[in-house]
């Protein structure tokens, strides 16, 4: 695990119902090619980092995200 | 094929191959617009100088058409910029194109009371042709077409030049040469020094038409559009009725075919319309590389323009970077020359003019990978992008299709005061270009006008300051009561900023004291 510090980035939980939530962002992809993942991700990140506003959260979720990855 | 009537300058025989020897304070290779504004701006503040081009005429082709507000700004010392105002097209509104349909329209400067407009489009061999002509006029310039260089010897206070002609072969001595040779520089490569840098393959194709009907005056950008639906177009007016277009042929394209006027006309035709009538000026086929030296300066030798660092075409950064380069030398090497600061001050041009090379190369190499994304995610970000930003405002702060030249920031610059005082809302703080704003009682004059070649101070306040206490050869301009220029300097009674010869802040404060100044402006010309 890489090392984590207290950062921008909230790491527990923010949702009220997590799994509607997090049910819904599956079945929005839901009958798209792996093409259209992408295009689809693509905006959807877009519209969210614009929405969050703070840089040094963003850039903390790219972190994590990327550094997740290798661990897995 | 062109509409332009390329005038050849006169050869004159030099005068050291009849024997004459006289050592100059300035050398400058290559008259393309570095050179000659570099000549220019030396010769305001009394220094001579020899421009040596291997040619005998203006740039072939528009090449460099935008030219940049603080160009002008610079050119207007020389009472050339109305010249191109005039001549050029004013452009502020852009449109962009998504396939078929408009996303967005800009504006480049939604601020008015400025005396030159962001940008003039203006074909590269009339800028030429207006300095060259202000040179010629210029006791202090001396052009020499057709006088290749095919030798540079450095030594430790000078270079030896090595220059063929028509008449046989002579050497030239100077204190300092300036390689303002363009991006095959033949100096760099009689020194043999390194150009490291990153190639893109994608393959671009000018075609500068005179298209014989009403013309677009804004700028316009097309993703995908259905004349060219696989890739982007660029269209942008120039002088004369002469339209810039500019399609994007990916990295596969095979030049020579691209370059084929039917082809170029088919292209033309599909985004034209069937009624449209042209004529060919200048086609050309370009890839682009972005480039810097590591070293602006080595001894004797100085590179400035493309010379030292190349970008991508996005974003008009080659020329307007150029005209950034000579502007911060010439003063310098002015004082240098007159012993007035080291030689250690031409370090900073280097410092300085790399960071700004890094801004403009780091800008246009974001430009080039949203125009021509380098993999599959990065196509998927700026596809998304581009379709959200129709009705999501925010995205088409996202879309870059060239970020438009404006001066570069120079930070933690040896020769900048950092800010002491902490209370300033706006302004440019050190390592800023100034910004304009009319002045004079009934606002009719413009504060660039009243910069002189030297040190400026420029004052707020309703009160005279004791400017009789700094070095001579500084200016000072104060600005009284309420307006555009105490709001954009966020000016109260006691501000102070001290502005360089080339227009860039070097220090500012809230009240004004001469002995601070004096240690500012000390420090600003290197003998701090």
């Amino acid at each position: 695990m890489a090392d984590i510090t207290t950062g921008a980035l909230r790491r527990t939980l923010n949702l009220a119902r997590p799994d509607d939530v997090y049910n819904a962002i599956v079945d929005a992809h839901r009958d798209l090619s792996d093409e259209q993942c992408r295009a689809f991700d693509a905006r959807l990140i877009l519209l969210l980092a614009n929405h969050v506003g703070d840089e040094a959260v963003l850039r903390e979720a790219l972190r994590a995200a990327r550094e997740t990855m290798e661990e897995s | 094929m062109s509409s332009y009537t390329y005038r050849h300058y006169e050869y004159r025989k030099p005068p050291e191959l009849d024997g004459a020897r006289a050592r100059r304070p300035v050398v400058i290779v290559g008259a393309g617009m570095a050179g000659p504004t570099l000549a220019l701006a030396l010769a305001q503040r009394g220094v001579p100088s020899v421009i040596l081009d291997e040619d005998d005429t203006v740039s072939i082709g528009s090449r460099s058409i935008c030219q940049a507000k603080h160009s002008l700004e610079t050119w207007d010392r020389f009472d050339v910029a109305s010249r191109m105002v005039e001549k050029g097209i004013t452009w502020e509104q852009g449109e962009l194109y998504l396939h078929d349909k408009p996303v967005f329209r800009f504006n480049l400067q939604p601020e008015p009371g400025h005396k030159f407009p962001a940008f003039v489009n203006l074909q590269q061999y009339y800028v030429e042709e207006y300095l060259f002509e202000r040179c010629l006029a210029e006791p202090m310039i001396e052009m020499r077409f057709r006088n290749k260089v095919v030798g540079v010897t450095p030594g430790p206070d000078g270079v030896t030049v090595e220059v063929e002609t028509p008449d046989g072969r002579y050497a030239l001595e100077t204190d300092w040469l300036v390689a303002c040779d363009g991006v095959r520089s033949t100096v760099r490569h009689l020194m043999d020094l390194p150009y490291p840098g990153e190639v893109f393959h994608d393959r671009f194709l000018i075609s500068d038409i005179r298209l014989l009907s009403e013309l677009p005056k804004e700028r316009r950008f097309w993703f995908y559009p259905p004349f060219h639906p696989t890739n982007s177009v660029l269209l942008h007016r120039q002088a004369d009725n002469v339209l810039r277009v500019d399609f994007q042929l990916g990295p596969d394209a095979d030049p020579e075919e691209e370059k084929k006027p039917e082809n170029i006309d088919r292209r033309l035709r599909q985004m034209f319309g069937p009624e449209a009538r042209w004529e060919h000026e200048w086609t050309s086929v370009y890839t682009f590389t972005c480039r810097m030296m590591e070293r602006f300066v080595h001894g004797r030798v100085i590179f400035a323009g493309d010379a030292a660092h190349v970008v991508s075409p996005f974003g008009a950064r080659g020329g307007n970077g150029a005209i950034a380069d000579v502007d911060n030398l010439a003063w310098k090497l002015a004082m240098v020359l007159a012993k007035t600061a080291p030689v250690s001050l031409l370090d900073s041009y280097c410092s300085e003019r790399r960071a700004a090379a890094r801004e403009n190369i780091l800008n246009s190499t974001r430009s080039t990978d949203f125009i021509t994304p380098k993999f599959a995610a990065s196509r998927a970000f700026r596809d998304a992008t581009l379709s959200l930003a129709r009705d999501f405002p925010f995205a088409r702060a996202l879309i870059n299709s060239g970020r438009l030249s404006v001066p570069t920031v120079q930070p933690d610059s040896p020769l900048d005061t950092p800010d002491g005082d902490i209370d300033w809302l706006r302004g440019p703080g050190p390592g800023r270009a100034i910004l304009d704003a009319p002045v004079g009682r009934d606002g009719s004059g413009w504060l660039i006008d009243r910069l002189g070649p030297g040190f400026t101070l420029l004052t707020f306040g309703d009160t005279d300051v004791p400017v009789g206490d700094l070095p001579s050869g500084v200016g000072c301009i104060r600005i009284a009561g309420d307006g555009l220029a105490r709001q954009r300097y966020d000016g109260r009674p006691g501000t102070t900023y001290l502005i360089r010869p080339d227009r860039y802040v070097a220090a500012r404060w809230r009240r004004f004291d001469a002995a601070t100044i004096a240690v500012a402006i000390r420090r600003a010309t290197g003998n701090g």
